[in-house]
């Protein structure tokens, strides 16, 4: 079962439960809220990444309730590290295997080295980091949980939070409409770095993240996986909702599953009809305060937005050039 | 088991590890997180069709297969959030309020 990546993965059209690993790799007991999205993800992450992993986690939601001190929920080697520094940290155990490999003292395969952070630990705090670790192409996953505020601080705002939001620090009222800004597009960001595998996922569509990130660990360099956790507490939303808001912001074309394959944009969920953004803003008390007009402005922006993506998953060119590396050496030979 | 988790919740810095690591992987099972829950999912074994999405989902990891196939939950851990339910096709789960 562990060995069921993303080749064998192409035959099947139907995924049942039983297919998916049994083993538990984020055990039972963490101190998150209910409903939470974000626990959801990890664990599916988790067992996408099997035994073989080592994990640098950023501080955040996940590191605080899945590590307060005398437990952890994680089954692999894991370490807490700072906002800024989780990429720079993960690049710097991807170094310190390959000279171990190098010198003949680590027998074996090498484990896969994650980095994991929220999305102020990815969109704010730790983009310099990242961007560093991307651009020095270190063989790495990178894995931002995406619940669009600072949560567990008192849901502050991120340069992730959508337009129209309320969050404590942007507060809708007479001369506000909530957030001001729109949501910093992380994905983009990321290929025009020239990351050879750059995906978005969201844990209501299980099959598609489980097998998003056993892609993202099996390309050779850096890859970066945004998934969007539905987030009860923040979002104002009920929790027994979480799944389905995750399913509606897919739905809706808020957030649309797609992947960017050495800079070639291919949607792997397909919608067939894009639902109004309004049966998704129903169901969280973040979004109450729109109305009707400012539901049709943020309806516009998704659509033209949307309709972008398109056009780039139909383009014929990549975002940008790929030069392989085992070509050259056979022209030099 | 819940109190032995509150006596060991309270660590002397003699006692931590050096660098305060955590040297027992997932040993957050020792922490009951069924405690916090105020209404809990009842399965009915008649309804369910044994797909398991009440398994893929559930973000707390409460719901285990018997060796027979079946789904049960883990009240230990459960918290109570309602996905199942709500996930559930065959609507075999119900939530039922927490009494004293």
């Amino acid at each position: 079962m562990d060995k069921f990546g993303v080749a064998q993965s192409q035959k099947y059209d139907v995924y049942a439960s039983r297919l998916l690993p049994r083993e538990e790799y984020f055990t039972s007991g963490h101190r998150s809220c209910q409903g939470c999205g974000e626990a959801l993800a990890v664990r599916w992450v988790c067992k996408a990444l099997g035994k073989e992993a080592v994990i640098a986690h950023a501080t955040g939601c996940m590191e605080i309730v899945s590590s307060g001190l005398p437990q952890t929920a994680w089954m692999h080697p894991w370490l807490h590290v700072a906002f800024e520094n989780t990429a720079a940290v993960a690049s710097g155990i991807e170094a310190g295997f390959k000279i171990l490999s190098r010198k003949g003292k680590w027998p074996g395969r090498l484990p896969k080295v994650v980095a994991m952070g929220g999305d102020g630990g990815t969109s704010d705090i730790g983009l310099q980091a990242l961007s560093g670790a991307m651009e020095r192409g270190h063989n790495f996953t990178y894995i931002c949980w995406d619940n669009e505020a600072y949560m567990n601080t008192g849901i502050q705002r991120s340069s992730s939070t959508p337009y129209g939001a309320m969050t404590t620090t942007s507060p809708p009222g007479k001369r506000s409409i909530g957030q001001a800004t729109w949501k910093k597009n992380m994905v983009a960001i990321a290929v025009a770095h020239g990351v050879p595998y750059v995906a978005t996922a969201s844990p209501s569509y299980v099959f598609d993240l489980y097998f998003k990130i056993k892609k993202a660990i099996e390309t050779p360099g850096p890859a970066y996986v945004h998934v969007l956790c539905v987030c009860p507490t923040g979002w104002r939303s009920a929790t027994d909702l979480t799944v389905r808001l995750g399913r509606l912001a897919v739905e809706t074309a808020v957030f649309p599953l797609y992947e960017v394959v050495n800079g070639k944009y291919r949607l792997t969920v397909e919608v067939p009809k894009i639902r109004p953004v309004k049966d998704y803003f129903r169901l969280q008390g973040r979004f109450r305060h729109l109305r009707e007009p400012e539901i049709n402005f943020i309806q516009r922006q998704v659509t033209s937005q949307y309709e972008l993506l398109l056009k780039k998953c139909e383009a014929a060119y990549p975002e940008f050039p790929v030069i392989s590396h085992t070509e050259e050496s056979q022209e030099g030979a | 088991m819940v109190e032995k988790v509150e006596k060991r919740a309270i660590v002397g810095w003699r006692n931590l590890a050096l660098g305060c690591a955590i040297l027992e992987a997932g040993s957050s099972t020792q922490l009951l997180t069924g405690t916090w829950r105020l209404q809990h999912p009842v399965i009915d074994q008649q309804l369910c069709n044994r797909c398991g999405l009440c398994y893929i989902y559930c973000p707390d990891m409460a719901i285990i297969k018997t060796p027979a196939g079946a789904y049960e939950h883990d009240l230990n851990y459960c918290k109570g959030c309602g996905i199942c339910a709500e996930e559930c096709p065959k609507k075999a789960i119900t939530m039922v309020e927490e009494e004293e």
